[in-house]
């Protein structure tokens, strides 16, 4: 029997923890993820998972540990946000080109400089090439939800590629919210038991992980990456259809909200998409046809299926929580994506990027609202006034 | 029973590292390993530092290791091998697969051990996983080409630290890993090289059994760096050892003692002349730097007799 819960994201993602009860867990602190491992570090004193916990010295050799477990073939997690996962970078790569299927619970907070401890998506959006499979969640259900998920994702012999799950920092992380926590059992029954192929404990078949390669193979490697990202999307959404048979809970890989009759449409990941939903049943009694697109997966980005989903609109804003300094227009990362996603596909309504909430600046629905009521006039006369708009910035 | 440390007895086992790996002649590093891989009757699973070893014996899609082995990066030679072996631990106390004796052992040089992994190492000690650090000290970044790392002797001539116009060569002394590892309270620290293998094997022994984290320090000629010929490897590398520049000692339980004391001790110049990178410490105005350098070696060669209670 599942329980509903009063849960801050951060303890539903413990739960998640707890209940997948994963071989190893090496994670460091770090605002706002803290709270995951103090909870998780409260299941093992009590005896209520078997995880070896290994208390790190920093975040690089969490990775680095999770890289080392991974390979002895135990099922392994880590925690981290913003510079934890700065820190991790260069073995956030080995990772994945180790084709190691660790599933980290990523909280998201803006990047130093200047220190800030409060969300924006700066952290995630740097390892977007990193060859991780990245998931968003909206609030702490979709949190724990996609953390169950990531766990067979993750360990698909078809994929064997690391996910990360996002939660936005405190707006999700240190929200409490009603949950719905699964039982023990289905949850333990749905993950099932982790049988890796290559183990670097298989004494009687001795693996060399992480070799020296050069020219000669390292690129048939990387395009060996390419195939299982290619490969993931099926698994997502195989996984996803188990999931909703087990649990009652539809995910695809992005959410579709009042979005099929929609004129005008902002899409926007995390913690927003759920602001973004009010304003959308604000509007919507107005008799204004607006909806939303929420992205799930992040990577493999599902560039056809978004373009097909907003081909009927007559104009689209994307709202970012991070900059990519320096890109065209000085854009947000996931409107790069999704201008470069509807051009190719052919679809040519005008579209806009808002930049907001950087360093966990509040996003306010009448801010959200002013979106949507700038892409009517975009609608009706064809472009956009600004490419890019910094909401709510001091000039 | 353990193996006779013999070499008759030794010949008898499967070597671990194979021929045909692409280490340089006369390189300490493979050595090492050969010799301390030969003393461990039980399985082993290997973590290695990127470096030389790893590099040389590792050619994608190539591999001299017929033991586990993984490398990961530079700097987390000790954290990979505590993620091994807590799933080792865990695995194991799970059920789900059997106990196998399995001794972890990370090796890395002393670029990613002195200096790039000292943070990871200090971790994996202090949490107690169950393994023995190799760091093989060649006293350079000898895989990029001879730069110096904090093990470079003062005065050695690397290509960060060139005996110039103006600037002899290295200018600090050796950083003492070794003492750093003891003050981590850790089961055993030892300081060994191969040129005493007998003394090397029984202190790997010793280390993988003394039920906690280990470290060993093992004095790893490279001709390339050291400017010797690839046949003097092991002559050199105890000429180092009888000057007392790299004296053998142990550890155990905070308790130090001298594992081999020279029935004459050597100057340390009788070990300088001998190596091209000190070459120019002979000329007339840079000889006060082996004076320097004599000075401090006898200097901690007095602390350590005083540690050993041998003073």
């Amino acid at each position: 029997m599942s329980t509903f819960e009063a849960l801050a994201g951060n303890e539903a993602v413990a739960t998640a923890m707890r209940q997948i009860d994963p071989d190893v867990v090496a994670a460091y602190p770090i605002t706002p993820q803290t709270s995951t491992v103090q909870k998780f570090a409260d299941f093992v004193a009590d005896g209520l998972v078997t995880t070896e916990f290994v208390t790190v010295e920093s975040e690089h050799s969490a990775m680095s540990a999770c890289v080392g477990a991974s390979a002895a073939g135990a099922r392994v997690m880590t925690a981290t946000a913003a510079n934890g996962l700065a820190l991790m970078w260069e073995i956030v790569y080995i990772a994945a080109s180790s084709r190691l299927p660790i599933v980290m619970s990523l909280v998201n907070r803006a990047l130093s400089g200047p220190i800030n401890i409060h969300c924006d998506h700066s952290d995630v959006m740097g390892m977007r090439d990193a060859g991780w499979i990245i998931l968003f969640s909206e609030n702490g259900q979709e949190a724990y939800d996609n953390l169950i998920q990531a766990v067979r994702i993750a360990e698909h012999p078809d994929v064997l590629l690391p996910v990360a799950v996002c939660q936005d920092g405190f707006i999700t992380s240190h929200g409490m919210e009603r949950v719905e926590i699964y039982d023990d059992a289905d949850v333990k029954a749905f993950v099932g038991s982790y049988q890796p192929q290559w183990s670097l404990l298989d004494l009687q078949n001795p693996m060399t992980y992480g070799p020296l390669d050069f020219y000669d193979y390292y690129y048939e490697h990387k395009r060996q990456q390419v195939a299982a990202m290619e490969k993931a999307p099926e698994v997502i959404l195989a996984v996803a259809a188990a999931f909703n048979r087990q649990f009652n809970r539809d995910y695809g890989m992005f959410e579709s909200y009042r979005l099929g009759d929609a004129e005008v449409a902002v899409v926007v990941a995390n913690s927003a998409a759920g602001t973004a939903k009010v304003v959308v049943d604000q509007l919507r009694e107005e008799g204004l046809k607006v909806g939303l697109l929420k992205p799930r997966v992040f990577r493999p980005f599902p560039a056809q299926e978004m373009s097909a989903a907003l081909r009927h609109v007559k104009a689209v804003a994307v709202m970012d929580r991070a900059i990519s300094f320096g890109a065209m227009n000085n854009a947000g990362p996931l409107f790069l994506e999704i201008a470069a996603a509807l051009a190719l596909h052919g679809e040519r309504m005008p579209i806009a990027d808002y930049v907001f909430g950087l360093g966990g600046r509040d996003i306010l629905p009448g801010e959200i609202e002013s979106v949507y009521r700038d892409m009517f006039r975009a609608a009706e006369s064809g472009r956009v006034e600004q490419m890019v708009t910094y909401l709510s910035v001091r000039e | 029973m353990a193996t006779k440390l013999t070499p008759k007895e030794l010949a008898k086992n499967v070597e671990r590292l194979t021929p045909g790996h692409r280490l340089c002649a006369g390189c300490g590093a493979s050595i090492i390993v050969r010799q301390m891989l030969a003393a461990i009757d039980e399985p082993v699973v290997i973590a290695n530092a990127t470096g030389c070893l790893e590099v040389a014996t590792t050619i994608y899609p190539y591999t001299a290791w017929r033991v586990p082995w993984i490398h990961n990066a530079f700097e987390n030679a000790a954290s990979t091998i505590s993620g091994v072996e807590a799933a080792y631990r865990s695995m194991v106390r799970q059920g789900k697969i059997p106990e196998q004796n399995i001794k972890f052992l990370a090796f890395g040089g002393d670029g990613g051990t002195y200096d790039i992994g000292l943070q990871a190492l200090s971790g994996a000690v202090e949490r107690g996983h169950q393994f023995l650090y190799v760091c093989y000290d060649n006293g350079a970044y000898m895989n990029t080409g001879i730069q110096r790392s904090s093990a470079t002797p003062l005065g050695a001539h690397t290509t960060t630290s060139p005996a110039g116009k103006v600037v002899p060569g290295k200018q600090q002394h050796r950083k003492d890993l070794t003492a750093i590892m003891a003050a981590h309270n850790i089961p055993y620290v030892a300081q060994a090289a191969p040129s005493k293998w007998r003394d090397l094997m029984e202190k790997t022994r010793k280390a993988v059994n003394c039920g906690g984290a280990a470290f060993m320090n093992v004095l790893s000629s490279c001709n390339r760096g050291w400017r010797h010929n690839t046949d003097e490897t092991i002559e050199i590398t105890q000429l180092a050892v009888d000057c007392c520049y790299w004296p053998l000692f142990e550890v155990e339980n905070g308790e130090w003692r001298l594992s081999y004391t020279p029935k004459e001790k050597r100057p340390v110049e009788d070990w300088l002349k001998r190596q091209g990178r000190f070459r120019h410490l002979f000329r007339p105005e840079n000889r006060y730097l082996i004076d320097v350098m004599q000075k401090e070696v006898d200097r901690r060669w007095e602390h350590l007799l005083r540690l050993c209670g041998a003073a």
